[in-house]
């Protein structure tokens, strides 16, 4: 019980907290965007995986680390444009195609990784981002080394939470989105062309999966290995049910997700292989699993989510 | 640009759909085998020479290619119903760990005539439990089976990987994690002496046309095509829509465990955490290239397995990575998806 307790009270635990939460939080705002305005986007796990490696790859190859992470923007954005052409444009199954999108840019990622990037004993690696203490609140005793120096994307990951959250909330542009995701066709009558909004928003969620995934190659780790993203991009998916399709309970969402799996990585420790460490790398997923179970119901699901607008058909 | 909707598909474009699918994938393959600094053309010959080229190669692809098909199977079935089983990963592992399992401890003893059929249903029923869970999520608590399918596989992986580090580890393999061995009696017969050909394929290709025929000539195939088409309609209809989606899920679910455990009998014998190379995600590829169609699968299950094999043996021989053959295969899989449009819609001037 007292290392139950050790654990919660190291300033290292909360510290990992938000070094695990921030790709799942870049990944689910990515995810959330995409849905809100009535598109899924299962390509996520896939669009993760190029981030990481093409992020990872600008890097090793002279860029700095904030080319890096642009860099992966973009390729994510070109990976959400392909969806948006399949799902949007050709109004195809989303599900399907977003598969599609997944299966391709993974083996697309490890082809390129492998054909630039020499088999070598060890996997080379970069120089990835460094902790900033913030000035001021870093001095706080716990609460400094715990939440105030992280590296600058997961201060980053953080802001743009907030930022799509008033986006989505109080802007017209956010009204249109979900306009597009809730009915689509009262946006049009609107003037709102709900393709463009849908496409808008599929390139910049994917951006966002994109800047997750290079955030394991340029700040958690400083190398790439095919499977490196782990199912991450599905837990996002989980992640924008549980969140009730909302940017705060997200973050909120990621944190508390963060938290159990930072948890039992330091509990497994302690224990000291008294449990079979396989039990506690599927409680990620076993936890995903109950939060959709327990939310879906509940959630307030965009009405025109996974249904292709054509003009002028019903 | 608009798109209207055909008034009729012309026969000869939904049969040709598949093969400019394949065409259109290859081609922009190509490109990036032209980028890696190789001849496309000389590549693409090394891949089906390495696919054909000798008597070797030529059972290897056949090996591969019946996994595949019972996995293509299974993803056909379940999306004809539009129940979205993406799980054929670890239904796979579980149908193949559960036999070893059996075989180890339970039915060892018995002569293969007998425990060759007991151990293809106990694969197939762990197939199906792993199915059937987020089936009833899914009925129960409306939650997407997608994201719970694609999560059980790496439960389900984990969870093989402690069973085969743990209560079914092999005492004799040096501490390797891998599964106690599938007695000799469950070994399954080669279709070909000297090969790693078993009578594996001979099952998936019966099993295609068993599922054909369910699919074209029963109640339950009509009955499962509506609950896909218009799941509203067809319950106004009196189609119950719960049992079929059960029984579908089963049907899935069963063969890609079977898939799993036919695998184990058939080729290695025990079980490791790389026994299926991503058979359970191809079997979707497969699926959607055949155009959900069963006899479409074994087709599909053949090109995937020749690129597979082929690409092995290209890579060696002209330093192009092997993943070559995943991209490919991703890349057939959105250009049918298009084609497929394609044949349903045109664009209007």
């Amino acid at each position: 019980m007292s290392a139950l307790m050790d654990i919660l009270a190291s300033a290292g635990l909360w510290a990992a907290v938000l070094r695990i939460a921030t790709p799942l939080i870049l990944g689910t705002l990515g995810a959330l965007l995409c849905e809100r305005s009535g598109v899924l986007n299962l390509g996520i796990e896939g669009i993760m995986t190029f981030g990481a490696m093409i992020g990872w790859l600008a890097v090793y190859n002279g860029a700095d680390l904030w080319t890096g992470i642009l860099v992966a923007a973009v390729a994510g954005g070109v990976f959400g444009f392909l969806h948006a052409v399949l799902t949007v444009t050709l109004g195809l199954s989303q599900h399907v195609s977003g598969l599609g999108v997944t299966l391709f840019a993974s083996s697309f990622s490890y082809y390129v990784f492998r054909l630039m990037v020499p088999v070598a004993g060890t996997p080379p690696t970069v120089e990835p981002f460094q902790p900033i203490a913030i000035p001021g609140l870093s001095d706080l005793p716990f609460f400094g080394p715990a939440f105030f120096t992280q590296t600058p994307p997961t201060y980053l990951a953080i802001l743009i939470a907030l930022i799509l959250a008033y986006v989505i909330f109080r802007t017209p542009l956010g009204l249109a989105i979900r306009m597009a995701g809730e009915n689509p066709h009262a946006a049009e009558a609107q003037g709102i062309n709900p393709m463009a909004v849908r496409y808008g928003a599929v390139i910049a969620g994917s951006a966002l999966m994109g800047v997750g995934g290079a955030f394991l190659t340029l700040s958690a780790f400083n190398s790439f290995f095919p499977t490196m993203v782990q199912g991450r991009g599905w837990i996002c998916i989980a992640l924008v049910v549980f969140a009730s399709w909302r940017p705060g309970r997200a973050l909120l969402g990621a944190l508390l997700f963060a938290f159990f799996d930072g948890f039992q990585l330091r509990l497994q420790t302690a224990l000291n292989g008294a449990v079979p460490y396989q039990l506690f790398l599927m409680i990620p997923y076993i936890l995903s699993i109950v939060a959709l179970a327990v939310m879906a119901r509940r959630a307030r699901v965009p009405q025109a989510l996974m249904q292709p607008y054509r003009r002028g058909e019903r | 640009m608009r798109f209207e909707r055909r008034e009729h598909r012309p026969a000869a474009l939904v049969i040709a759909t598949p093969v400019i699918a394949v065409i259109a994938a290859l081609a922009v393959a190509g490109v990036l085998i032209a980028f890696a600094g190789a001849p496309v053309l000389t590549a693409y010959w090394k891949i089906l020479t390495g696919a054909f080229g000798s008597r070797l190669s030529t059972t290897e692809t056949l090996t591969r290619a019946a996994p595949l098909m019972l996995t293509g199977l299974a993803a056909a079935i379940a999306f004809r119903a539009r129940l979205w089983n993406i799980g054929a990963e670890g239904q796979f592992y579980f149908g193949a760990i559960a036999v070893a399992a059996a075989s180890a401890h339970l039915f060892g003893g018995l002569p293969s005539l007998l425990q060759i059929p007991i151990l293809f249903v106990v694969g197939a029923i762990a197939g199906m439990v792993l199915l059937l869970f987020p089936l009833w999520l899914r009925l129960r608590f409306s939650v997407d089976e997608v994201v719970t399918t694609l999560l059980l596989n790496f439960v389900a992986i984990l969870f093989v990987s402690m069973l085969i580090d743990g209560v079914l580890k092999d005492p004799t393999a040096f501490g390797w994690p891998q599964s106690e061995a599938v007695a000799d009696a469950a070994r399954l017969p080669k279709l070909l002496a000297r090969s790693r050909l078993h009578i594996g394929l001979a099952i998936a290709v019966v099993l295609a046309l068993v599922v054909h025929f369910v699919q074209s000539r029963t109640v339950f195939g009509l009955q499962s095509r509506a609950a896909g088409l218009n799941p509203a309609g067809a319950g106004f209809a009196g189609v119950p829509l719960a049992r079929t989606l059960v029984i579908v899920a089963m049907m899935s679910g069963g063969l890609a465990g079977l898939a799993g455990a036919i695998e184990v009998m058939g080729v290695k014998g025990y079980v490791t955490t790389d026994l299926s190379p991503g058979y359970g995600y191809s079997g979707i590829v497969v699926a959607m290239l055949a155009n959900l169609n069963p006899l479409g699968v074994v087709l599909a299950a053949l090109f995937t397995a020749i690129m597979f094999v082929g690409a092995d043996g290209m890579s060696r021989s002209m330093g192009i990575p092997t993943y070559i053959a995943d991209v490919t295969v991703a890349l057939s899989l959105i250009s049918m998806l298009i084609a497929v449009f394609f044949t349903q819609y045109r664009i209007s001037r």
